[in-house]
Order: C-alpha cells, then structure tokens, then sequence
C-alpha cells in the first residue's frame, strides 16, 4: 500500500509573528520554517503504519519554492521514502493546491492520501477536504486512530465526542493532534535522508487564485485588566459587567 | 447575489441572523440532517449551484463538510470568518488569531463564520432538507459524550478548568458542578486533556475548540500562548489562579488570585443571589 502525504512550509508556529508595516502581508523576516505540525504528524502515521508492515512506500510532496525542500529532507529523515517539489513561486490559495495535488494523486496513484488538517499559518482546514472532492474519494477528518487493513478504520474527533468511519481505498485522511506524537530527528538523521530521492517537478498549470489576503492586522487589543481582593468583589464585578 | 445559509443543528440556525445581517443578501435558510462530507456534498451540490454564497456556522463538523462542498462546486472558501467588509471580503483570523487577514473572493464562495464575531440578533428560520445521498465513508460507531451541557462554541457562558483538577473526578465535580449551576459549557487545558482529566472535545486554545462566550472563566489555568489564543474574543474573561504571577492574570479582565476549590463553590453561590 502507498500513502502520499502532502505537507506545507509554514513559520515555526512557536515563533511570534506580526503583520508587516504597510499591512499587506505576514512579516517572515528571520522567522525559522517548519514542516506544517499538522502533517508532521501525518508523516509520522504513515511511517508507524510502514513499521507495522500495513504500508509499503511513503511519498511526501510539498507545493512551493525550493525552500520547500528543507522540510521535505526532514519528512524523508522521519521515514518517508522520497518527495516530489512541485516547484512554484506562485501565491496559492486552497483550491489552487488541491487542483496541484490531484495532477500528483493522479500521476502517484497512492492508495491513501494522509494530510494535516489545517496548516498553522492560514489556518484554512480546506485543501484536504478539496483534494477528496476534485478525486471523488471518501475522507475521515480529524484522525485520532487509523487502522489500514483490508480497509482505512479511522477514529474521528467530532463536535461531540468521536465517530468511527470504514472507508474502502482509495481515501482521504487528515490528521489531528492526538493522533501521535512525531519523532525527534537529531541533524545525522537528516543528513543520511539525504541520499533519498527527491524529484522537482514543474505544475502544468498555474491555477488562479479564487481568495486573495488583501491585507493584515493585528486584533483589536484587550483593555487591561485588574486583580480583585475577594470572592465577593469579583461576583459584583461579573454582575457589574452584564456578563451573565 | 443570493445566500444559501446552512444550519446542521437548531443552535446554528439560532447563532446565524447576525451574519446573514452584516452579509446583507437576500438568504434561504435550510437545516439538514448529519451525514458524511461527499454525501453532504451530492446532497446538497444541485440546489447550491443556484447561490452565489454558501455559509454555515463554523465547527468542525462545518469544516469537514463545507470544505469538500466547496471541492465540488470548485469554488473559493473562506474559513472562521468573524467580519464581512463587502461580499466579495471577508475578515478571518490566521497565525492561531495572532492577526487578522482580510481575504478577497472571486465568484461564488463557501464561508464558515464564527457567530461572535456578528451582531446577536434573532435567528433564522430554517427549512429541513431531508435530501441524504451515498457516502464512501460508514458510520460504524459514534461516541457522543454529551452530557447535556451547552456547546461549547455557542454557550454565553464557558468555565474551564486545567491541571490543578488533578483527576477526571474531581474535574467533573468542580468545574462540571459549577457550570451546571451556571448552565455553562465545560472547557479544558490542552495539559488537562493530555493527562486525562478532560476528554478531548473540551480542549480550548489554538490546537482545540476557539471559543467568545460573554463570560469566561479560567480556573486552575496558567494561561499558555496557545490556550490564551482559544479564548481572547470572550467578552469578560476571569481568571482564578493560586499563582500571582500566572500569565493568564495578564490577560484576564478580572483576576483573583486564590484556591479555585475555595473559590468556585463561594462564587457559585454570589452569582446565583
């Protein structure tokens, strides 16, 4: 079985990021890059479920600049057995990356595709769900326990609680926080990844962007707040305030 | 244009008059029953084909299904939004609600919205769509731990505890037993789900549920950057915390430095006179 996970180059999400001054963009400038949280822990998955023999290969791709390849390195240190670039320049927007990935779902034939959820900069939580649509797939958001046997059982994280899907292959997984902790690489490991294979590859076509973030800001900051000295001020302040 | 406004449950066909008033479109409203993303999507593709704006409350569920809708008609989507600038312009926050983007749209488009962002005005009335369609995905066990309790994405009223709780028990009792007098939603720490004391779903931060309720309180929390990004558009956020150093004390708009097992069953009782 064959697992393609996609995985995104996003600003360390630890890092304390601000809009740039004129507001037309994030400021990036000496941030340190990431593999998305997200779909590191899609590629960690992919790679357990390759120890405990369900899959056979692990191809991660990444849609970007040549930037991009620091973190495919790392996702090949972790276990993966080779990337693909999709080597671009170009702003996408969700539906952009899903139309670029089905080109590489299409030429990789995976049975499973396994992703983040969101990515941590944009926060969208679309292109996963996009991709299963453009291929007509079944999909299980929010992964917290996969099972690949003659089917995909995935344990999902609902509003709720959590629901059990079945979903024959090919399928669309994304992953969520619990679903594992990824590994440490230490730097050798990465070096050693080195000698796996990772192939650029140019988009046929450029999709046009159908959302575009015209400007950023910071959120309307909090009024400062104070400390009270007891139980009872603290109530007459809460019904003070009209907050109930 | 003309909006097609999607409610899975009561409670979102309630959250949404204040978004359908700041988009300011002529709006149908439909509630629809539970089912999975690609049969949502058959469902529902036909009758959406004739809007130029789709839009649900945002959840998770919302996302997991509006997502691949918007795959399916091919068109833009805007995630979380909290403002509407124009139609076509949308504010959303990114970066975990550090900034807020305005996003610009072309053609027709998908929005899940966080109803605290838009004015509380009356609901809509929403018509049932009984449509359903075949899923590849089976349904073979649903886990719902309900209680009963408000949810927490919509309740007025949200009391979170952390890891002071100690044990799912003794969460239960405090924090559970306070927002029942209260008719509260129950929210946690990603440290208190992490260790046990709280399932899952009541996780509040970056990583878990955002929530604005009118009252937050924070019991027993520190405040971390990513819970502290879960919470930051409440109304009045309280914070109780044996630590008067904690950073959630920074933040909150009322803070009260004390033992929450002292503090919460004493509260309880002021609030309710």
């Amino acid at each position: 079985m064959k697992v393609l996970v996609p995985i995104k180059r996003v600003v360390d999400p630890y890092a304390k990021v601000r809009p740039l001054a004129d507001g037309s963009g994030v400021d990036t400038t000496g941030a340190k890059f990431e593999i998305n949280p997200f779909d590191e822990i899609a590629v960690e998955e992919a790679v357990r479920q390759k120890e405990k023999g369900a899959v056979t290969e692990i191809v991660v791709v990444s849609i970007g600049s040549s930037a991009s390849e620091e973190q495919l390195r790392k996702a090949l240190a972790i276990g993966a057995d080779r990337a693909i670039l999709v080597e671009t320049d170009a702003v996408l927007d969700s539906p952009g990356v899903a139309s670029l990935l089905k080109e590489v779902v299409e030429a990789e034939q995976p049975q499973i595709v396994m992703m983040g959820k969101q990515a941590t900069d944009d926060d969208s939580n679309q292109a996963g769900q996009m991709l299963a649509a453009k291929l007509g797939w079944g999909q299980a958001t929010f992964a917290a326990k996969v099972e690949l046997g003659s089917n995909a059982t995935v344990v999902r994280e609902t509003d709720t609680g959590e629901q059990t899907v079945t979903l024959a292959y090919p399928c669309l997984i994304t992953t969520d926080l619990r679903l594992n902790e990824p590994r440490y690489v230490a730097l050798p490991g990465i070096i050693k990844a080195r000698s796996k294979p990772l192939e650029k590859r140019a988009p046929s076509v450029i999709p046009a962007a159908m959302t575009k973030v015209v400007s950023v800001e910071l959120p309307a900051s909090r009024p400062a707040g104070r400390k009270v000295a007891s139980v009872e001020e603290l109530a007459a302040a809460i019904k003070e305030r009209g907050a109930l | 244009m003309k909006l097609l406004l999607i409610a899975f449950n009561q409670s979102d066909a309630d959250q949404s008059g204040g978004f359908i008033q700041a988009l300011g479109l002529e709006a149908d409203a439909i509630i629809l029953p539970s089912q999975p993303a690609d049969a949502f999507a058959a469902s529902l593709a036909e009758k959406a084909s004739g809007y130029t704006h789709i839009a649900a409350v945002s959840s998770m569920q919302s996302k997991d299904a509006m997502a691949y809708l918007a795959g399916v008609l091919d068109c833009a989507m805007v995630t979380d939004a909290i403002g509407v600038v124009s139609p076509s312009s949308f504010k959303r926050p990114i970066f975990a609600g550090s900034m807020i983007a305005t996003v610009e749209t072309e053609g027709q488009v998908v929005i899940t919205f966080r109803p605290s962002g838009f004015a509380k005005v009356d609901g809509v009335a929403a018509a049932a769509f009984d449509t359903t369609s075949p899923s590849k995905a089976i349904v073979t066990n649903e886990a719902k731990r309900g209680t009963g309790r408000p949810d927490l994405g919509s309740a007025k009223i949200v009391v979170s505890g952390g890891r002071p709780l100690k044990t799912a028990d003794q969460f239960e009792a405090v924090i559970g037993g306070f927002a029942d007098s209260m008719g509260a939603a129950v929210g946690a720490t990603r440290a208190a789900v992490d260790s046990g004391i709280a399932p899952n779903e009541l996780q509040v931060g970056q990583t878990g549920k955002v929530v604005a309720p009118d009252l937050y309180i924070a019991a027993g929390i520190s405040g971390s950057t990513q819970h502290m990004a879960g919470i930051k558009d409440s109304k009045l956020i309280v914070a109780i915390n044996t630590d008067a150093n904690a950073p959630i004390f920074e933040a909150a708009d009322l803070g009260l430095v004390g033992d929450l097992y002292q503090v919460l069953p004493e509260l309880q009782n002021l609030l309710k006179q």
